[in-house]
């Protein structure tokens, strides 16, 4: 009797000792995740419920939240961003599974040359490549506009002109959003169980059967991963629209994203900006969802 | 017959991809000519044709680049036991020169802590029991769903509370705790088996000798996974250094090359150049190591 107290008084004892060590082992982590993250978090709803600015803050409860659904600003940045994100993510995810396909066979150093091509874009950096294609679509030292006039036609204002200058964002942005696709796709392309490709081929089937009916079915989780991650990279789209039009001209390139670093850093407007980023995250927290349940159906299946 | 539109089709995907390929290095092509163009060659007088290389090669930008200079740092070291505090201050660079090192310091103690943060809170999570386990890793992927740039604005009154505004940890700390690091050691984790730790134990291993010598070689492709991620990650963070660094010397390769396009927006040759002296030593580094790169980023999406 005594020994099984001793035993259990051990027990505890040791236990608490292991919580202890584990604590220990999340104590750094925590101190960066607490402070760094969750409590600007936490912070910056508060704020959304004020009108802070320079002056200072007092509470205004929801009233940013009604305002910005009645700014025609916000408004527009919104229909910004859903044209984006909608425009973006398939035309990466068929790009880049097309390229994956069409290189993932070839001799590895050729696969890799062209893999490190289009990830370049990526690896250089939001900023350089901004500013090269801010000169390529400079209205009179642009090469674009250069390569129209001598062909006869009339420069365009590639940046300047609200009906063109959305579509050089996603155009810019396409070219940042496919390096990692297509890495994913060669790696899981790749993998791809060749017995059932050539278990369908003596059955017949032709090429094109035969991707869509093994190949793309078995890389599915790779696609739905890819969709996910070009979705996040849209709606978080930032120095690229800052640095080439500055969200302009008159809001045509404007994301929710944009608007928000307007908002508190040229205007000062604290409290309002936290309200956005509020919405901003309630939003990708629910295409992420939906996405995420997507996900596990399909894998399941 | 079959085979011959097979082989069509397979010739035209070449050459249309070759052709695509060619596109995604011409801007590469016009950031490097373009930094070692002349003031004529960069501007377009109508009727001419464009200089697709350089008529000559000018030195002209890069000096207009590198004319400002700053210290490489600035250090200040309270010496213990004394009232006095050191400063030690590195050598005058140009001040392009020193965003390039402040870009490569916080890309690189950004890597180092989380890597070190990160394995030890996997480990934990998922090998070990303890009290508020479950809690804080549903806090953690939780907080994974949620975008970076809704905390810009509070992390900055914490930052200035910190007294650390200006400083590069400003932008190394908020990486740092992002949650994407753990969840990817936990998974990594995950695989080490239950019975070498208790062997390491019965061995009479303490908790971080059994961490070092058992876990640490089984999670170490993940390891490399999160150093490369986390590298790229934050040297690419853009918003957050825009927030935090603002005086000269304290801002990051991008910072600076943004900045030099705001405020000389015609001097294209500049901006090339400084362009040219952000893309290229990192695309060095990045053909060097590509396989690592590749391996890294497959790995981070499986198991993501």
């Amino acid at each position: 009797m005594a020994n099984s107290k001793a035993v259990v008084r051990a027990g505890i004892s040791s236990q608490i000792k292991s919580n202890f060590i584990s604590y220990l082992f999340m104590l750094p982590i925590l101190v960066f995740f607490l402070g760094f993250v969750i409590l600007p978090m936490v912070m910056g709803v508060f704020t959304s419920f004020t009108n802070s600015n320079m002056g200072g803050s007092e509470f205004v409860g929801f009233s940013n939240y009604i305002q910005l659904f009645q700014d025609k600003n916000f408004l527009k940045s919104s229909v910004n961003t859903i044209i984006i994100v909608i425009v973006s993510v398939p035309t990466v995810a068929f790009f880049s599974l097309w390229v994956g396909s069409a290189i993932y066979k070839l001799k590895p150093a050729i696969c890799s040359f062209f893999r490190c091509v289009f990830y370049l874009p990526v690896v250089t950096g939001s900023v350089a490549v901004v500013v090269v294609w801010k000169w390529m679509f400079d209205v009179y030292n642009g090469l674009f506009n250069h390569g129209l006039n001598a062909i006869g036609v009339q420069s365009v204002n590639w940046l300047g002109d609200s009906k063109t200058a959305l579509l050089c964002i996603i155009l810019i942005l396409f070219t940042t959003s496919i390096g990692q696709p297509i890495v994913l796709y060669v790696s899981a392309l790749g993998n791809v169980d060749q017995s059932l490709v050539e278990a369908a081929e003596v059955d017949g089937a032709t090429k094109l059967q035969t991707f869509w009916r093994i190949k793309y079915p078995a890389i599915m989780p790779t696609t739905l991963y890819v969709m996910v991650i070009t979705t996040i990279n849209s709606f978080q789209c930032f120095a690229l629209i800052q640095l080439l039009t500055s969200g302009g001209p008159n809001y045509a390139t404007s994301t929710v994203m944009y608007l928000l670093y307007e908002t508190a850093f040229k205007r000062y407007q604290y409290g309002y900006a936290d309200a956005m980023g509020v919405v901003l995250a309630i939003v990708i927290a629910i295409f992420s969802a939906i996405q995420f349940k997507v996900m596990n159906g399909g894998t399941a299946e | 017959m079959k085979l011959q539109k097979t082989n069509f089709y397979r010739i035209l995907s070449l050459v249309v991809l070759v052709v695509i390929a060619l596109l995604f290095l011409f801007p590469l092509y016009w950031i490097v000519t373009g930094s070692v163009k002349e003031k004529g060659d960069i501007l377009i007088k109508a009727g001419e044709s464009v200089k697709w290389i350089p008529s000559t090669i000018s030195w002209g930008n890069f000096g207009r680049l590198f004319s400002a200079t700053e210290p490489l740092f600035k250090v200040k070291l309270p010496i213990p036991f004394t009232e006095s505090i050191v400063t030690l201050t590195g050598p005058i660079v140009p001040r392009a020169v020193r965003w390039l090192y402040n870009s490569v310091f916080i890309s690189l103690a950004a890597m180092f802590f989380t890597c070190l943060t990160a394995s030890l809170a996997g480990y934990a999570l998922a090998k070990k029991q303890f009290v508020g386990r479950a809690f804080f890793f549903s806090l953690i992927v939780c907080a994974m769903a949620l975008p970076k740039q809704v905390i810009l604005i509070p992390l900055l009154t914490v930052m200035k509370n910190l007294n650390l505004v200006e400083s590069p940890w400003a932008v190394i700390f908020p990486v740092v705790g992002w949650p994407f690091g753990v969840f990817l050691m936990k998974q990594f984790s995950e695989s080490i088996p239950t019975s070498l730790i208790e062997a390491a134990r019965i061995d009479g291993a303490g908790e971080f000798r059994t961490f070092a010598n058992v876990a640490f070689p089984i999670i170490k492709p993940g390891f490399g996974a999160l150093a490369i991620f986390t590298f790229i990650n934050a040297w690419n963070e853009y918003p957050l250094q825009l927030v935090m660094l603002h005086e000269p010397q304290a801002k990051t390769i991008a910072l600076g090359i943004a900045g030099l396009q705001t405020e000389m927006s015609n001097d294209y040759g500049l901006i090339m150049a400084g362009a040219a002296l952000a893309a290229v030593p990192i695309i060095v580094i990045f053909v060097m190591f590509q396989k690592y790169f590749t391996q890294g980023i497959t790995m981070g999406a499986v198991k993501g």
